[in-house]
Formats: structure tokens, C-alpha cells, sequence
């Protein structure tokens, strides 16, 4: 029998620490740093939100997390053990979605689960239909991802990724894309499965505002070759609401954020980056 | 893929208002049934009085005009509905079809698949894949004939060339399309390389190799009928609607040129819409779109 309890007070909560990593894709003139000298923590059960200008390499972090890149130098370690390829105890969810187009809604669900089989069958389907209504898709279930709309495709999507009961997080610019009405309600319907679940989650945007509603930390991120500009914590109270972020602690974090990477953006601007 | 819109994709997803949306696309599908026949009505009143048009006016019409009237064409036909040679022909076009089409498919699509996800395969296969492509099927048919015992294996063979080279294209392109978050999706939830093979490749791929079939089967028709036109027909290994029209040609009758060719485009016209209906009912998350 899987022990659902212990599953969620201690395994859900992977620490990792990234330490001196360094990425680079191309080979001699053509080579481009992405990622340089960058070093930052994940601390179990919180939200570390990564914020930075567009192009900064974002994404590359991401994978790199995830396993589908390796670092050039430097190290990711998961619980003291380093990274090398993906896993089923990090799970990424993707900018744009991600879900197989030709199973329904539920069998995209099941379909990690069912593939390893680690746990009873039933057991799968009840977590699949339980999950599914935490995140208000039981009635879209045997839908095909082409016939959700896209907030219900990053929430299944999310959805999916939990049935993993994966120890990290990720979520490369999850609410991209979507309209600033269904974005909000995205962000509120997160924040409860985040405070149910607290896995350990590594948030990746460009919106301050989100960062600063949804993270326990954000990592303020340099132009490419990404470094790690400021780290602050967001010290806001949980469970969060809409309403903090016209708080004056909010306010005094996101000028603080802007200042920040309003120099990075002018910089990059100058030098003609991608900003 | 699909080679036409659904009438459900003109309107928006989530028939919200059920009723309503169902009865419009119910409509909008006779509509278009209708179109269909109207200008087919049109095709054949246009046909009709070229061919007409010396007999009234004593205007030849260059080119149509020398065709035989619709109306002679469809009494040559009803001649020809209780002729059992008429049927056979047919028959035998449709199997040599039916042989090399499933042959290639049988073969295109492992080989197509393998070529997509294996280099070294990839490497020592596409480079004589990629020479023997641009040579017309036709052109194999004197070899063809040399090599295969019989004029039947000769004429499948050939077949089974149209078809192979569009398949095997299709399968290959479609398989290295499939975007590469699935691929990291399905890894990362402990996929292993067999999952991703039968759970993630083939399908992701099932879109293209439905194209690769219906644009294949075409081919096969094409090169069919142009086989038994070159081989001789008549006894054991010949015949076929090729060898119908080659025939009537011979024994100068136009009419029978044209009901011999009309009964090829229908059998094509069939044969693709069978594949397409199995494309549909393989496939539902497409329709759905």
C-alpha cells in the first residue's frame, strides 16, 4: 500500500541546489553562453519563483532542472544526489501545453501512472478522478486536449504532472498566453493546489506581479548568460490572495524587483540584446 | 491531415449551445452535399452541349466536341453492367490495387518508422531510397517483366512502387515532426524507449501515415491502369480497366475509352474516401478539432 501521508509530508519535498552551472549551445564563433556561473537553491516545500528579462535563458534553467540538458560545468543536485537525465520525481510542466493530442483528458492523466505501475490501478484512476476535480475538469474528461480551452489545457496539464507525485516542480511560464481574466483565476486555482500538495516548485515567469502573488523567494535573473542578479523573500502570508498584491509589503517588493531588472533590461538593451 | 474542413471546424469548439450548432453543421453538410451535385449536374450539361453544339449550330467545339455525348456513354455503360468482362476487368484492377497498396504499407511504414527513429539505419537506407525515388514506376516495368515469373507479380510490383515511395516519405516526415515536448513529456513520466515507440511515435505519426496511404492510393491507380495498358492483356495475367480502355481504343470505341475511365476515377474516388473514413474513425481527436 503507498503511503499517501508520508508521500506528501516528506517526498513531495525535494531540495535542490544548483551550484556554478554553466550552459552554452554552438561551437566556436557561433558558441553562445546561456547560462554562467549560476547558483541558487530550491528549498523544500517552498515556491521559488525564477524572474528575469525574456530571452535570458530561462527556459534553458528549466531544462536543465528537468534533465533534458546537462550542464556544461558545474553541478544540479537533487537531494545531495546530482542530476544527469529526467525523472519521474521532477516533472516539467511546459509553456505551451504539452498533453498527448490523441488520448482524452483522463488518459493523459493516467498515463505516467499507468506506464510504471508503482502503485494498484484503482488506486491510479481514483487519484486521476480526484485530481481532475481539484482542478475543475471532471465534467471535460473525456475530452481531447484540441477541444479544452487553453486555461483548462495548462490546468489538466498541471494536473497531469501532480499524478507523478514528482518531489520538484516545474513550470516554465505555465500562464503564458493566456488572457489576464482566466490567467488570474489560473494563479488562484495554483495557489490551492500548492498549498494543498506544497511540493517543492520551481515557478518560472516574467511577470513580476505573478511572482511575487505565487513564490516564497524570488531569484532575480541577469541578461544572457543568465547569473543570479538578487534573491528576496516574499514574506506575504498563506494562503494568498488577489487582494496582497495592492499591499504596501507588495508594493515595496515589486519596486524593489523592478529596479532590479530595469537596470538588467536597459543593459541589454544597450548592448542590443534580446530584451 | 485531412484532405477537407468538417463542417464542425467552421464553428467554434464546445458545441455550447448543442441543439443549435448541431443543426447548423447538419445543415451546412447538406449544403455542401448539394454544391457536390450541382456542379457535377453542370459538369455534365457543359459536356452535353459541347458535344451538341455542331449538331445545332454547326459550331465544333475543339477538343470536347470530338468526345462522345454524355447520353451515349451512359448506354454504353448500361451495355456493359451485364457484361461480365466489364466486371472483370474492374475486379482485376482493384485487386492488383488492393495487393500493392497493402504490400507498401505493410513495408513503407516499418521501414518509414525505422528510417525516422534510427541514424544508422537512416544513413545506409536514404541515400538508395533517395536514387531510386525519382524513377518512375512505369520505368521498372520492362524489368519487372523480366524479373517476376508472372505478368500478375509484374503488374503488383509496380504497384506496390507507387504506393511505397509516398508512404515511407510521409511516415518519415511525419515521425520527425512530432514535437519534441511529447517526447520529454513521456520521459519524464518514465517512459521507456518501447513506450515512447508504441504510445508516443506511432501516434503521433498515425496523421501522416493516413496522408501517406490516401495521396499512395492515388498512385496506385494511376500507375495500375498504365501497367495493364503496356502489358498484354486478354489471357491469364492480363485485362484490368487499363487493358479495357487500351482495348476499346483498339476496337475504336469511344464510348467505352470514356466509361472505362470514368469507372477508374469512381474506383479512386472510393478507394480514397475508404481511407479517409478509416483515417477518421482511427484518429477521433482530428475530427474533434
Amino acid at each position: 500500500m503507498h503511503r499517501r501521508g508520508a508521500a506528501r509530508a516528506g517526498e513531495g519535498r525535494a531540495h535542490v541546489v544548483l551550484s556554478r552551472v554553466a550552459k552554452g549551445f554552438g561551437f566556436d564563433a557561433a558558441r553562445e553562453e546561456v547560462v554562467a556561473d549560476l547558483d541558487f537553491e530550491i528549498p523544500p516545500g517552498q515556491l521559488t519563483a525564477l524572474v528575469g528579462p525574456s530571452g535570458c535563458g530561462k527556459t534553458t534553467i528549466a531544462n536543465l532542472v528537468a534533465g533534458y540538458e546537462t550542464p556544461d560545468q558545474g553541478e544540479i543536485r537533487l537531494d545531495g544526489a546530482p542530476i544527469r537525465a529526467a525523472g519521474s520525481e521532477r516533472m516539467l510542466v511546459f509553456q505551451e501545453s504539452a498533453l498527448f493530442p490523441w488520448l482524452t483528458t483522463y488518459r493523459n492523466l493516467t498515463f505516467g501512472p499507468l506506464l510504471r505501475r508503482t502503485k494498484p490501478v484503482a488506486e491510479i484512476h481514483a487519484e486521476a478522478k480526484r485530481l481532475l476535480q481539484l482542478v475543475g475538469l471532471s465534467a471535460f474528461a473525456d475530452k481531447y486536449p484540441a477541444q479544452l480551452s487553453g486555461g483548462m489545457q495548462r490546468r489538466a496539464e498541471l494536473a497531469r504532472a501532480m499524478m507523478m507525485e514528482p518531489r520538484l516542480m516545474i513550470m516554465d511560464e505555465p500562464f503564458r498566453g493566456l488572457d489576464a481574466m482566466t490567467r488570474e483565476l489560473m494563479q488562484l486555482s495554483f495557489l490551492r493546489l500548492f498549498d494543498t500538495f506544497r511540493r517543492t516548485n520551481l515557478f518560472i515567469t516574467s511577470e513580476i506581479e505573478e511572482a511575487i502573488l505565487l513564490a516564497d523567494r524570488l531569484v532575480l535573473l541577469s541578461n544572457r548568460p543568465a547569473r543570479v542578479r538578487a534573491v528576496i523573500s516574499i514574506e506575504l502570508p498563506r494562503p494568498r490572495e488577489i487582494g496582497m498584491l495592492s499591499s504596501r509589503q507588495a508594493f515595496d517588493y515589486k519596486r524593489q524587483a523592478l529596479e532590479i531588472l530595469h537596470d538588467e533590461a536597459l543593459r541589454g538593451f544597450v548592448r542590443g540584446g534580446d530584451v | 491531415m485531412r484532405a477537407f474542413a468538417t463542417a464542425a471546424e467552421m464553428f467554434p469548439r464546445r458545441s455550447g449551445t448543442g441543439g443549435a450548432v448541431r443543426r447548423i453543421v447538419a445543415a451546412s453538410t447538406e449544403i455542401r452535399v448539394r454544391r457536390g451535385v450541382a456542379a457535377l449536374s453542370l459538369f455534365l450539361l457543359f459536356w452535353y452541349v459541347a458535344v451538341s453544339l455542331k449538331g445545332w449550330l454547326g459550331i465544333d467545339v475543339p477538343w470536347v466536341g470530338r468526345l462522345p455525348s454524355p447520353g451515349s456513354v451512359f448506354a454504353a455503360w448500361l451495355g456493359l453492367i451485364g457484361d461480365p468482362g466489364y466486371w472483370q476487368s474492374a475486379y482485376l484492377s482493384f485487386m492488383r490495387v488492393m495487393i500493392g497498396f497493402l504490400a507498401a504499407m505493410l513495408v513503407g511504414i516499418p521501414v518509414g518508422l525505422a528510417a525516422a527513429i534510427n541514424r544508422y539505419f537512416y544513413d545506409v537506407f536514404y541515400p538508395s531510397f533517395e536514387i531510386l525515388r525519382p524513377i518512375p514506376p512505369l520505368a521498372w516495368v520492362p524489368l519487372s517483366l523480366i524479373f517476376w515469373p508472372t505478368q500478375e507479380m509484374s503488374i503488383a510490383s509496380v504497384t506496390f512502387l507507387g504506393a511505397f515511395y509516398t508512404i515511407v516519405i510521409n511516415v518519415i516526415s511525419g515521425a520527425r515532426s512530432i514535437d519534441v515536448r511529447l517526447i520529454r513529456a513521456a520521459q519524464s513520466m518514465g517512459a521507456t524507449r518501447w513506450h515512447l515507440f508504441w504510445k508516443v511515435v506511432l501516434p503521433a505519426t498515425l496523421p501522416s501515415i493516413v496522408t501517406g496511404a490516401a495521396v499512395g492510393m492515388g498512385i496506385t491507380w494511376e500507375v495500375v491502369v498504365a501497367a495493364e495498358m503496356i502489358s498484354t492483356g486478354g489471357h491469364a495475367g492480363g485485362g484490368g480497366l487499363g487493358f479495357f480502355i487500351w482495348n476499346s481504343y483498339v476496337g475504336g470505341s469511344l464510348q467505352q475509352i470514356v466509361v472505362g475511365m470514368i469507372s477508374i476515377g469512381i474506383a479512386g474516388y472510393v478507394s480514397s474516401a475508404l481511407i479517409r473514413l478509416l483515417g477518421h474513425a482511427l484518429m477521433p481527436w482530428l475530427r474533434l478539432r
